[in-house]
């Protein structure tokens, strides 16, 4: 057979793709939209390293290399941010990552359909409430007439009645608990779709093999569900630092800032309030350098430990 | 004891797992159960407070203490909330925003990934490979608030749909579910003369509807709770979502905006901004409380293959 020529093969993929011009254009509808909206923003990542102002395109702003960065090095609030994002953001890995496992195991073990069937349903609800709602519901209860305050003094716990949200001191607590509050049971899903998965003859020779309910969760179900798990603590280390903007947004205010400023806010507040576009461009692009190297070494050290792992 | 009228084997099998339930499994039993309900009561109990308040007369709700019920029932919060100026024109832009958001987006990620989803496609490793990219780095906040801004989408009903009609991640739990359709019936379609568009519409989209429904639900709900693209793509209060409005109460409680605002709460002096705010609250919820129980059986199994394959 003669190897066909490079005229040849261009004219069979023109050939292909004239024969699927309507699945090309559905695609490409795709293709240009990820276009615009994903890749001309991280073109825009440019500016972190120029001046870039208003009335100048972004290739018509100066260049000036790592200055933003610099600045934001010698900011003094460089340090609370990093602090602030850090500390939120690993305390609800440490905490809020184990606690929808427990609950999916918990759940599953429940010996009445009915009863199981209720709790799902129950603790899916505060997924669908917006955090202005439950930023509302909180400030409501927090505040020195609040619920949360009725219940501390009844228990003698307080002498006195305070503001919760005005105390930097509470903050990562209440956005931590917060946090678990909506989504434990969102997040249970798919430990409970995978539990669902599991074989039943794995229980069945367990139970052969004399194994009761706490020998089969821990030998049969935890290891069945471990690629799941595992997967999802990759995803989770990535997004350490996303520390739940939308949250912190409605919680924070001026007497809680010392507590509240994390990177995402701060971002927020130079760039779109201040209107330093370049600064909080490098400080955004600092905060992605990061989380992609925790991506990457999350990844490889969970590929070493179990086998399982993203790419 | 009932279990002994009923058929011989059944009953054997029945006793000897009853039996099979030792002491320790017997408390571990009760006591899960009583983890559950107190998640289940920790879980309703706000939601049930912010209800009973909202339905309570303002005025004695300052004085506290209605925990379970009402004290001094009435609607006046209620006929108060839709009688602010710009409310309900605000319920009507995340109405607007929530059908037509969702459609479009449904239509268009469903599109590209049926047209994704055929092995066939020349050029679909590249297609993916794009998508996967935009999956693990993205250009951040200000990049994109300046490309809205230089696309002219600032103040304009458009900013809501436009950006949003395409994500990756749903394009590939649509994949995942077209995959598992047979073939035969485009096939059939095709030998009809059909294109492979009319076959995504009169084909596949009826097929779906599990997955349809999976995916409209996450975007609904994403499109009906969004306040941040009210806040900072749009200063027109007309178009204006609520959650949007409802941010800027909370975010800025200590101004009574929101008492000022109320025209109806003058005449009747029984409204307050707190009890306002948390019937504003009801109102902004109850909508998606009413729908999510009659989809979720699908939203399981599409988070399934979202997270099997994904």
């Amino acid at each position: 057979m003669v190897e066909p020529t490079k005229k040849e093969k261009f004219k069979k993929i023109k050939k292909t793709i004239i024969s699927q011009k309507y699945l090309q254009t559905m695609a490409l509808f795709g293709v240009v939209w990820m276009f615009i909206f994903n890749y001309i923003p991280m073109y825009g990542l440019i500016i972190a390293f120029k001046e870039y102002s208003i009335i100048k395109t972004v290739s018509e702003a100066p260049w000036v290399g790592l200055m933003q960065f610099k600045e934001f090095l010698q900011d003094e609030n460089f340090w609370i941010v990093l602090k602030n994002t850090l500390g939120i953001s690993l305390i609800k890995l440490i905490i809020g990552f184990p606690l929808p496992i427990i609950f999916a195991l918990l759940l599953n073990e429940l010996t009445s359909m009915k009863l199981k069937k209720a709790v799902q349903t129950i603790s899916y609800l505060p997924h669908f409430i917006s955090w202005v709602v439950l930023g509302g519901i909180l400030t409501t209860w927090l505040a020195d007439i609040g619920v949360i305050n009725d219940i501390l003094l009844g228990l003698g716990l307080i002498s006195e009645r305070t503001n919760f949200l005005a105390e930097p001191d509470n903050f990562w607590a209440i956005v931590i608990l917060s946090d678990i509050w909506k989504e434990l049971g969102w997040s249970a899903i798919i430990y409970l779709a995978a539990i669902a998965g599991v074989s039943p003859e794995l229980y069945e020779s367990s139970t052969i093999d004399g194994a009761n309910r706490f020998q089969k969760m821990w030998h049969v179900t935890l290891p069945s569900i471990r690629p799941t798990i595992t997967i999802l603590f990759i995803l989770a280390v990535s997004g350490v630092l996303n520390s739940n903007f939308d949250q912190i947004l409605i919680l924070r205010n001026s007497l809680n800032e010392s507590a509240s400023n994390v990177i995402d806010i701060y971002v927020y507040q130079m760039g779109l309030q201040n209107a330093r576009y370049s600064y909080a461009t490098a400080v955004g692009l600092l905060k992605a350098i990061i989380a992609f190297i925790l991506l990457l070494s999350a990844n490889k050290i969970v590929k070493k430990l179990n086998g399982t792992s993203l790419f | 004891m009932e279990h002994l009228y009923s058929k011989g084997g059944e009953v054997v099998f029945k006793l000897f797992k009853r039996n099979r339930r030792t002491t320790s499994e017997y408390i571990f039993d009760n006591i899960n159960i009583l983890i559950m309900l107190f998640i289940c009561a920790i879980t309703i109990y706000p939601i049930w407070y912010v209800l009973v308040n909202s339905l309570n007369d303002g005025v004695d709700a300052m004085r506290g203490g209605i925990y379970w019920w009402p004290r001094e029932f009435t609607l006046e919060n209620y006929k108060a909330v839709f009688e602010t100026p710009g409310i309900v024109t605000s319920f009507g832009v995340t109405i607007a925003k929530t059908v037509i958001g969702t459609i479009t987006h449904v239509f268009f990620t469903a599109m590209v990934a049926y047209a994704i989803s055929r092995r066939d496609l020349y050029g679909r490793n590249f297609y993916m490979l794009v998508g996967v990219i935009t999956m693990f780095f993205s250009g951040g906040l200000i990049p994109y608030f300046l490309l809205i801004r230089d696309l002219g989408l600032f103040d304009n009903f458009l900013v809501y749909i436009i950006p949003t009609m395409f994500n990756f991640f749903h394009l590939i739990i649509f994949v995942s579910f077209f995959r598992e359709l047979p073939t035969s019936l485009e096939e059939a379609a095709k030998i009809d003369g059909a294109n492979d568009f009319m076959i995504f519409i009169k084909v596949i989209i009826p097929l779906s509807m599990p997955v349809i429904a999976t995916i409209a639900l996450f975007q609904g709900v994403y499109q009906w709770n969004d306040y941040f693209a009210g806040v900072i793509f749009v200063n027109n209060p007309d178009l204006q979502p609520i959650q949007t409005y409802l941010y800027k109460v909370v975010a800025e409680s200590s101004s009574n905006q929101m008492m000022t605002n109320a025209a109806g709460s003058i005449a009747t002096k029984t409204v307050t901004s707190q009890s306002i705010k948390l019937a504003t609250m009801v109102v902004t919820t109850l909508p998606i409380m009413l729908v999510y129980p009659f989809l979720q059986k699908y939203f399981v199994k599409g988070m399934l293959i979202g997270s099997v394959k994904g």
